[in-house]
């Protein structure tokens, strides 16, 4: 989404601009035998160049960190390559026999599946409790909007060592304070235990996200209009009854927009578990970023890195398109 | 805005999508042979050298900047631009610079085995073979793991050997009082009980990283199988020897008696106090199987930063009717390549690195486990001289399996070995693992 709004920032300047700028060119020199439709031709010309120059810069950086990259991406998938001299060992779509096949890639898009599913059935319902919640008048609302929205705020890789520690087995504050009070953690720890490694995954990063999921919906549930609650008070609904018809459908927008930015951050999946887990144990918690940086990386068969590579992208397009046509087709097409 | 927020989508996807990319994007486009812009020769015979190693930090890295500076004064003209950098830190900017195929350095650590056959058959390193014939000729007892095809690459300078590192007051506060040093599997197993029955975890092992628990599967399968017998299965990519098979079944065996600290399917290599190496500096556990880094990778987990007192060291256990020679080991060490476009000044550098007097200085200081002979008895560190007469009794040193095998294979066999840690694979997987891998 970022490169969206820079794209669209950069867009918007030469708009703006050639305005004014065309419109003083006019006044201050007034066109001395110059036909009326000349001019328009000569300022759509010029508006157009100035777009061009303007937009250049962004699409040849998206050309070449974006386009360029993803044609090398599935040149390299379709070649036997070990990272070292030219690609010369074609072995077409090998590669991808080999990645949709292995037990691991398909395990991987399983826990990335598990992720998506669960981040949403979580934080859909605990975000907008809490967001309920912090937008009534209340004392320290800020102070409790702020430690709700920090974990979002703290870099991932910092999080993560810290759950890390956190959670060592045996030794760690999590295991010791369960141990004071009678309870026992698994022996093989939290991030040890082939069941339980991926639902503390998904424990932690409901932690690290539900800031980002309440932040949005404080900020949609600024745009419900106030007089709706005053009616719907004067028609003698309760507090409950407001929420459910009016606050949740009006949040519809924001909350669509938000399980599409979630499940997409579920689908690159990649920082917070290689620190807590690195995939393990036993890739129990291994995503297909886990699975791609293990192949290319670690084991230098970059073709089949690129093949999955590409099956990532060709996946996360689909599931985008299709959420965009299925689901969000409403919200934008209100806003166009 | 329909349209808007599509092409929004498109780019975010493809940003993501891109940034995964690029990590492997990138082939070796650079033609490598025609590639000399780090080595400068100038008209008057001056010879800039660009030597990489990794002894980063304290007296190692002294050390080596005094070994620089004496070749520079014995040999006018010829500079060396030292570049000692972080373990991780080198390999990666090694592997970037072999695949872009500019930038190499022409004096570097190599490691052998199969990463070493991919420098080779890219036609990256040099053949020392006749250049560095009479060092190789001191060394010859470790040539071998550094040798593709009877033609030597590399030239190791310091050779170890992976076995127990123990804590003896632990294992006196067990009642262990003899601790032999070469055990069988009964003895080894009479060890771990007695830790057990006495309340100490007895065993740490970093399986979260893959590599420390794999090598308990390759030291069995150099006590299961005759050295010919691994050599012609990694030639032949044919593993079908009932010896692999008894190894895994070995290694079932040790899992089932859960010598291990708890949580280490999670458990890291070397890193803080909670990873294998820190259970045991911390006092934690007993022992565990590691190289001959262990003395400084235990210290540096001390508060005190100080090697303790209380590290022993035994041979892995031997097996029952096992194929493989008892005196065979499994290690691996460090050795010196000098790429292929460096100048011949870079092989007189790399041999004087093997000379007597740079390994003794290195044996002095404990930096490794020297291979030149002169140097052997120059260990200051008495537990780390305990294991030259092993390494040195006269049986095949076995590299680790995964270094031979190269990243590949090594990586998928090392998965397949994890995976029997945790109970999710069995000696047939990691045969089928090593095979597959090694047939594509």
């Amino acid at each position: 989404m970022a490169d969206d709004s820079t794209v669209s920032t950069t867009a918007a300047p030469p708009a703006t601009s050639s305005g004014p700028a065309a419109g003083a060119t006019r006044t201050g020199r007034p066109a001395a035998g110059q036909s009326a439709g000349g001019r328009t031709a000569h300022s759509n010309l010029r508006k157009r160049l100035e777009i061009a120059f303007f937009v250049t810069p962004a699409l040849a950086l998206l050309f070449l960190f974006v386009a360029w990259p993803v044609v090398t991406a599935v040149q390299m998938s379709m070649f036997r390559w070990n990272g070292i001299g030219p690609l010369v060992d074609f072995v077409g779509l090998q590669n991808y026999v080999r990645v949709l096949s292995n037990d691991v890639f398909i395990g991987s898009l399983v826990n990335n599946l598990i992720i998506i599913a669960s981040s949403i059935a979580i934080q859909l319902p605990l975000g907008l409790a809490i967001a309920l919640l912090l937008n009534r008048k209340m004392w320290g609302q800020g102070l409790m909007r702020t430690v709700i929205f920090m974990p979002y705020v703290l870099a991932e890789v910092v999080a993560g060592v810290i759950w890390f520690q956190l959670l060592q087995p045996q030794y760690g504050v999590i295991d010791t304070v369960l141990q004071s009070v009678g309870i026992d953690p698994p022996p093989q720890g939290w991030l040890g235990d082939m069941d339980l490694a991926l639902w503390t995954v998904v424990v932690i990063l409901t932690w690290k996200y539900i800031g980002l999921a309440v932040i949005l919906f404080l900020a949609g549930l600024q745009g419900v209009p106030d007089e709706l609650y005053e009616a719907a008070q004067l028609d003698g609904a309760s507090w409950w009854q407001v929420q459910r018809k009016i606050t949740i459908p009006l949040l519809g927008p924001t909350i669509r927009t938000w399980a599409f930015l979630s499940m997409i951050g579920s689908l690159q999946l990649f920082d917070m578990v290689w620190i807590l887990t690195r995939g393990g144990p036993a890739n129990a918690t291994s995503t297909m970023a886990i699975f791609l940086v293990n192949e290319g990386t670690n084991r230098a068969n970059f073709g089949i890195a690129g093949a999955a590579s590409v099956i990532l992208f060709v996946i996360a397009l689909t599931m985008a398109v299709l959420y965009q046509r299925l689901v969000m087709r409403r919200d934008t097409k209100g806003g166009s | 805005m329909t349209r808007k927020m599509r092409g929004a989508t498109a780019v975010a996807l493809g940003a993501t999508v891109a940034l995964l990319a690029t990590a492997c994007a990138g082939q070796g486009t650079a033609d490598q042979d025609t590639d000399t812009d780090e080595t400068t020769t100038s008209e008057g015979g001056d010879v800039t050298l660009q030597w990489w190693h990794n002894s980063n930090t304290g007296e190692g890295k002294e050390y080596y900047d005094q070994v620089a500076a004496d070749f520079e004064a014995a040999n006018p003209g010829v500079t060396i631009e030292v570049s000692a950098q972080q373990h991780e830190d080198m390999t990666t900017r090694l592997q970037a610079a072999f695949q872009s195929g500019s930038g190499i350095p022409d004096v570097y650590m190599s490691r052998g085995g199969g990463e070493l056959l991919v420098e080779v058959e890219g036609g990256l390193v040099r053949d020392l073979t006749e250049d560095a014939a009479e060092t190789i000729d001191t060394i010859s007892a470790f040539a071998g793991q550094y040798s593709v095809e009877d033609r030597v690459y590399a030239l190791p300078f310091s050779m170890g050997l992976v076995g127990f590192w123990y804590n003896t007051d632990l294992f006196a506060e067990a009642g262990i009082t003899d601790v032999s040093p070469n055990p069988t599997i009964d003895e080894f197993n009479g060890y771990v009980d007695q830790l057990k029955d006495a309340g100490i975890d007895p065993i740490s092992v970093g399986a979260g990283d893959g590599w420390p628990a794999a090598h308990y599967w390759y030291y069995n399968v150099v006590r299961e199988c005759t050295f010919d017998t691994v050599e012609a299965a990694i030639d032949s990519g044919d593993y079908s020897d009932d010896c692999f098979i008894a190894a895994g079944e070995q290694l079932e065996d040790l899992i089932e008696t859960e010598p291990f600290n708890p949580g280490f399917l999670g458990t890291v290599a070397q890193s803080g106090p909670t990873s294998a190496s820190g259970l045991l500096a911390t006092e934690r556990v007993a022992m565990e199987l590691a190289g001959h880094w262990e003395p400084g990778v235990v210290g540096g987990l001390r508060e005190d930063g100080e090697v303790p007192d209380f590290l022993g060291w035994f041979a892995y256990p031997t097996f029952d009717g096992q194929a493989g020679d008892p005196n065979d080991q499994m290690g691996g060490g460090d050795a010196w390549s000098v790429s292929a476009q460096a100048p011949d000044v870079a092989v007189d550098f790399a041999e004087y690195l093997l000379s007597d007097e740079v390994q003794i200085g290195f044996a002095e200081l404990d930096m490794g486990l020297p291979t030149n002979p002169a140097a052997t008895d120059s260990l200051t560190n008495e537990t780390l001289a305990q294991l030259i007469p092993v390494r040195d009794s006269g049986g095949n040193t076995q590299l680790y399996l995964d270094t031979r095998l190269g990243q590949s294979v090594g990586g998928a066999m090392n998965d397949a070995i994890a995976l029997m840690f945790a109970e999710q694979a069995g000696p047939q997987d990691v045969v089928d693992a090593i095979e597959d891998a090694a047939a594509q």
